[in-house]
């Protein structure tokens, strides 16, 4: 199961894919990541997750407006991301299990899950680390004379690193085709954003001289509409921009956080239940959405399967890659 | 036959590798309309255009960060740090992202970006201009390090380090850039992790690299004159380091020296002296010595700097330590 961009679903004239079929997506991330959780509390993932339920609407409404050409730089919570960019599923879940097939050859695992053959560049397991990496990545775009963009993912953690402020500047001066994108969800790992930062990304936006934009982050079909438009206004200008969606973090900063610091006892804003009773309003019957769901939880069982009948990996294999072989393209 | 400057090869090399790959660009501070604190992108920027000599404002972590995003893109840049102290500013973006991305995805894509920075004392640039840190890189897996000495070197070897599919660094020393000497036309190519034998000798050998071979180099000579045949052995590459080679010249000489100007502490040096030590146990007639500064930050005064700075005399000592 892949989550496809536009154009291999043949979308024509939409700027983005129906409510519905964004909803599929979300569902697809969401049921991956239940299963990651449970997963990884019985010791079948190890390591670290980082879990992105609540933020699900902003991975799939921006990359509804993102071509295959285009790519992403994404974060420690990037399994969203990953697999709206179009990482396969049970390369996925291999990975994420530390397997030989898996996406990354059980080296990265979720952390540093990428796929370059779709344009992802890597969850990346240091706070700001892909930022740069996705500028130097749009001035490849510009370089090259396409119209492709890259986009960054970051928290609002990652405002307070240096490197942030050193990109935004850069994309500027350079006008280099890069969008910024904060997932604003309140949280620096245990540490309430408000206690870390003074300022707000809208007004950092405005002293770099950078468009900003924010939507909803939980509502799916208004990050796509944004997206669109700042997306198309990048490829016209080949210039950056910035956009925040304000998220909520369902889970902890990772599996296993037993988020004693957390005291927001208001109920979470789940942009998977505003979206299905959104498609409910508009008349799409519960039913049908049910057996959607039942059919990508059954697909995802029979990925985490297939993962489990997947081999380990050996350390001689993996020491054979520390570089790559002079005098062949990798 | 014309002399050039060690700098000046490193300036031809760069321009006839922008000559023959519209795929590479430069990157870095002041080294386009300025032409490179040390003169060494000069002129590169009438040739090639604002497109691939491009200025960088002073934000070390995000040059070497776009670099990675470049070189995944399909470019392969070569950036300038313009002294290797600054290059604490880059390592997120060298031993996080660069060094591992080629095996933490699998052997998905390469960063075939050249780092080409300067160390060294010499010209009382003080604690925070002078230093030689190449061995934390070299202990880095992923990374290639190199440190040329002579110019057909610094000519040959940033051409194979930019052919070179893995993130390079290289290392000028700043001391060599006025250096004088003929650059070679039509070098061969000069594969990265092979020594030179700079002198060839049987008694004892030294092994060194970057410009503390000049040192050795005059080592040599005045032991020659005592009657002692010292082979100078030039590492080029730091990483990987040419193990067969500094092998091959032990078991001729059967004693070994390493001369660098880094800090001894921790140091190549140290690495090459276990592996030997290891390897070569049964081919020593004497113990290994290390040639490396004191465990000091740089400093700056004339009269500190000079004696900081490991010297020719320093390496005799170290050759009757081995006792030759």
């Amino acid at each position: 199961m892949n989550l496809e961009t536009n154009e291999s679903i043949g979308i024509s004239n939409a700027r983005y894919p129906e409510l519905l079929e964004l909803y599929r997506r979300m569902v697809t991330i969401r049921e991956a990541e239940k299963n990651c959780g449970a997963m990884f509390a019985a010791g079948e993932i190890p390591g670290f997750i980082h879990l992105s339920d609540g933020q699900e609407a902003v991975s799939v409404g921006v990359m509804a407006s993102l071509r295959a050409d285009d790519t992403i730089a994404s974060t420690h919570r990037g399994h969203g991301h990953a697999l709206a960019k179009g990482l396969h599923i049970d390369a996925f879940f291999r990975e994420l299990m530390g397997k030989a097939d898996g996406a990354c050859k059980g080296r990265g695992g979720s952390m540093h899950v990428a796929d370059l053959s779709v344009g992802m560049l890597g969850a990346n397991g240091i706070v700001g680390g892909g930022v740069a990496i996705a500028l130097g990545s749009g001035l490849a775009q510009k370089l090259r004379g396409s119209d492709g963009l890259a986009v960054c993912f970051f928290g609002d953690g990652a405002l307070a690193e240096g490197i942030v402020h050193e990109s935004l500047n850069i994309a500027q001066l350079k006008t280099i085709p890069v969008l910024f994108v904060c997932e604003n969800n309140g949280w620096s790992e245990f540490s309430p954003t408000s206690t870390q930062i003074t300022f707000t990304l809208e007004r950092l936006a405005a002293a770099y001289g950078i468009p900003y934009y924010n939507a909803d982050g939980s509502d799916v079909e208004k990050v796509a509409e944004l997206t669109a438009d700042v997306v198309e206004h990048v490829r016209r200008h080949r210039g950056p921009a910035v956009l925040e969606f304000a998220t909520t973090r369902i889970r902890g900063h990772y599996e296993g956080d037993s988020q004693r610091y957390r005291n927001d006892t208001a109920p979470p804003v789940d942009p998977l239940a505003i979206a299905r009773s959104l498609l409910e309003e508009r008349g799409i019957d519960a039913n049908e959405l049910a057996a959607m769901e039942t059919e990508i939880q059954s697909e995802i069982q029979r990925a985490v399967e297939a993962a489990r009948l997947s081999t380990d990996p050996t350390l001689e294999t993996a020491i054979q890659e520390v570089y790559a072989i002079v005098g062949v393209a990798a | 036959m014309n002399e050039t400057r060690f700098a000046q090869a490193i300036n031809r090399s760069l321009d006839d590798a922008l000559a023959r790959d519209s795929s590479i660009v430069l990157l870095g501070e002041d080294i386009a309309n300025a032409g490179g604190t040390f003169a060494v992108t000069r002129g590169l920027l009438d040739k090639y255009g604002a497109d691939r000599i491009i200025d960088m404002p002073i934000a070390e972590n995000a040059i070497a960060g776009m670099a990675v995003g470049l070189a995944l893109g399909g470019f392969k840049p070569v950036i300038e740090i313009m002294f290797m102290d600054f290059m604490t500013l880059t390592m997120d973006a060298l031993v996080n992202q660069a060094a591992k991305l080629h095996f933490m995805f699998g052997g998905q894509g390469s960063v075939p970006m050249v780092v080409r920075t300067q160390h060294g004392g010499g010209i009382n640039a003080g604690p925070q201009h002078s230093q030689c840190l190449e061995a934390w890189f070299a202990h880095i897996p992923g990374l290639k390090v190199v440190v040329p000495a002579t110019l057909d070197d610094a000519y040959a070897l940033l051409q194979s380090a930019i052919d070179d599919p893995n993130p390079v660094l290289f290392v000028e020393n700043k001391a060599l850039y006025p250096m004088k000497g003929v650059l070679t036309d039509d070098l061969p190519p000069t594969p990265l992790g092979k020594a030179r034998i700079a002198r060839a000798g049987s008694d004892v050998t030294i092994v060194s690299y970057g410009a503390m071979v000049y040192q050795a180099m005059e080592a040599a000579e005045q032991l020659a004159s005592e009657g002692i045949s010292a082979e100078v052995l030039d590492l080029r590459t730091v990483q990987p380091w040419d193990e067969e080679a500094v092998f091959a010249s032990l078991s001729k000489t059967h004693r070994l020296v390493i001369a660098h100007e880094a800090v001894e502490a921790f140091g190549v040096g140290a690495e090459i002296a276990a592996r030997m030590a290891q390897i070569g146990f049964d081919e020593l007639d004497g113990p290994i010595m290390r040639v490396g500064a004191p465990f000091m930050p740089v400093p700056f005064a004339r009269a500190l700097e000079v004696d900081y700075i490991p010297s020719a005399a320093r390496i005799i000592e170290a050759v009757r330590a081995t006792d030759v």
